[in-house]
């Protein structure tokens, strides 16, 4: 897997590198900046890229702005963006520019070394991470949506499936069976009307029809 | 969301001064004739008899008001005295060329009856107004007759001719004098308007400080203790009991993350990043969908304030939001902010219950407080059983283009 990597601070910057090459993952551009990032996004070889949103020269929002811009030239290029602080604005804009290959984290998470790269390839695999944090902040507002219609656990279950986990790493987190999972996935689907699909789409989708994107 | 040029449907009227003759520059003045000057004075002449009613009134309904009939008295005719000498500020304004504003209090919207003659009587232009009337009973009078007859009476003519001249700029003079404030006193409201509200924002500034440093103290600086504590321990531990150490690193891990969400939070207190990114726009919208209701927001701005400005507007409206989720059990709300004629302006409504008093609580006055360092005014509207509409305006200049973040700044 050959990446890239945006971070202007330098420390972070070798820390995640360091990180991801433990993680078998090959860092074939590390930049700071968002110029460099473009040329960096450019290179077809690239697979996937790893973003913080602030960057030289502006220090505002230039990662995602290039999250959102390379995942318009390459639909579903799977996208990691890390910063110091999440917003829920930020992240329906995030998942607004295609279905999966996206995720949004906060820079602490990376610190849980082996739940990051796992959250990373569940990426690059075509699924969704967002970050507690954000789900939190979702959970606790509108009252009345489809969303509340869900049980404490169905909603429980839907929060673990916006942090990208499987049925089985559900099932673990949760203490119960993946059979038990499956059902609740099930009646979640069913509840906020999403029909059958072949593939494994409706996970995701459950996931933005609750970010409301 | 998005951009919005239109009006929006709710707006509720400043109580606006009126509005003085021709401003200078706007259309070039040139001094009235005498026959202009003779009808400027049967216009005072005309007004005398009002003028004498509503001061007779306005004197017996302030007697009154020890035993609240005189109330509604005031209530009527203060503002009539109001009206009949700014006509006379106008007239004046006419002769003399320059503006005579009419420096009333403004009087909010909704004021009920006993705070609106608080607001009357507090006012030191309703006292001149009424000096005003006396003088303008007599002395004024005397002139504007003067002026008048010399021209009826025809053998006086000559006299007319040189006399209507100076004599009704005197009437002038004296009703400017009366009905507006000279320069130092304009001045000397304007260094205690700027006294005061220096002294409540050094006040602000050191009372944020004090909770910041508090904040850190309490949450990041302690948590970090705790991070360096369980590291050092661990450090002694990892050759007789590897597996406690580990426990401790972990453990220490799992404080760095809490010292990091302590710190975001202090952050977000002192200056929010998305409030950074975006400017007002992105972060009122970020606010925005973080509320527990749906809360439409309406923008019309073609550049960004100035950055303390800025600030000062986005926590004025984040605490009318907080409070539109705490108090008002709202079931929408609705932000619109634009910037026209120099003065950034954001409206916060809601359908809740209304009867929000900016006076009760420490929030509302905090935001008071912050806008006024920068000539900032809040208005509440908020009747019982609502909706509530509040009104935060700051003076101030936009920079013209929007920034564009990817645009290299050097």
């Amino acid at each position: 897997m050959r990446l890239v990597l945006a971070e202007d601070h330098a420390l972070l910057a070798e820390g995640l590198i360091r990180i991801l090459e433990a993680g078998g993952f090959s860092v074939v551009a590390s930049v700071d900046n968002a110029p460099e990032l473009e040329q960096a996004l450019a290179d077809p070889a690239v697979d996937a890229a790893v973003l913080d949103v602030r960057l030289h020269p502006s220090f505002t929002d230039e990662g995602l702005r290039a999250a959102v811009e390379v995942r318009r030239q390459r639909p579903g290029f799977p996208v990691m963006v890390l910063s110091q602080y999440v917003e829920h604005l930020y992240a329906r804009e995030l998942l607004a520019s295609g279905d999966g290959a996206i995720g949004y984290l906060l820079k602490d998470r990376v610190s849980d070394v082996a739940e990051f790269l796992d959250g990373l390839r569940r990426v690059i695999g075509g699924g969704t991470v967002i970050d507690p944090e954000v789900i939190a902040s979702i959970m606790a507002r509108r009252p009345e949506e489809p969303v509340d219609r869900l049980t404490a656990r169905e909603a429980e279950v839907l929060s673990l499936m916006a942090e990208g986990r499987s049925n089985a790493a559900i099932a673990t987190a949760l203490f119960v069976t993946e059979k038990a999972v499956a059902k609740h996935t099930n009646s979640i689907f069913t509840k906020l009307d999403l029909p059958i699909d072949i593939d494994d789409n409706r996970r995701v989708r459950a996931v933005l029809a609750w970010l409301r994107v | 969301m998005g951009v919005m040029d239109d009006e929006p449907t709710l707006e509720i009227g400043t109580s606006a001064d009126e509005v003085v003759a021709d401003a200078p520059g706007a259309v070039p003045w040139a001094p009235p004739g005498r026959f202009k000057l003779t009808l400027y004075a049967g216009a005072h002449l005309l007004m005398v008899l009002p003028t004498l009613l509503f001061f007779v009134l306005s004197v017996v309904g302030g007697v009154l008001s020890i035993a609240w009939v005189g109330l509604p008295v005031l209530f009527l005719f203060v503002p009539a005295s109001r009206w009949i000498a700014t006509r006379h500020r106008n007239l004046a304004a006419a002769i003399l060329g320059t503006p005579v504003p009419a420096d009333y209090r403004p009087v909010p919207e909704g004021t009920h009856l006993p705070n609106r003659i608080a607001i009357y009587a507090l006012d030191p232009m309703t006292w001149r107004d009424l000096a005003w009337m006396l003088v303008s009973l007599t002395a004024g009078f005397v002139l504007s007759l003067l002026t008048f007859l010399l021209l009826v009476v025809i053998v006086t003519g000559a006299l007319w001719w040189y006399g209507a001249e100076p004599i009704m700029r005197a009437r002038a003079r004296l009703d400017r004098a009366l009905l507006s404030y000279g320069t130092t006193d304009r001045l000397e409201q304007r260094v205690q308007v700027l006294t005061e509200t220096r002294a409540s924002s050094i006040d602000h500034s050191a009372a944020e400080m004090r909770r910041i440093e508090r904040d850190l103290h309490d949450g990041a600086q302690a948590r970090l203790v705790a991070v360096g504590m369980s590291l050092g321990l661990a450090e002694s531990l990892f050759e007789t009991d590897p597996e406690r150490a580990q426990q401790l690193v972990s453990d220490a891990r799992a404080a760095t993350s809490g010292a990091l969400g302590d710190l975001r939070s202090v952050v977000r207190g002192i200056h929010p990043p998305v409030l950074a990114d975006r400017g007002i726009g992105g972060a009122v919208e970020a606010l925005a969908l973080d509320m527990p209701i749906p809360v439409t927001v309406m923008q019309y701005l073609p550049g960004r304030p100035p950055a303390p400005v800025e600030s000062a507007m986005y926590f004025a409206v984040a605490e009318c939001l907080a409070n539109v989720g705490k108090h008002s059990g709202a079931q929408r709300a609705w932000v619109d902010l634009r910037h026209a004629d120099g003065v950034l302006t954001a409206k916060v409504g809601d359908d809740g219950a209304g009867g929000a008093d900016p006076a009760r609580g420490t929030g509302m006055t905090g935001v008071m407080r912050r806008l006024s360092a920068f000539d900032g005014t809040m208005r509440v509207s908020s009747p019982e059983r609502g909706p509530t509409l509040i009104t935060l305006e700051v003076p101030c200049a936009l920079s013209s283009p929007k920034t564009t973040p990817s645009s290299p700044k050097g």
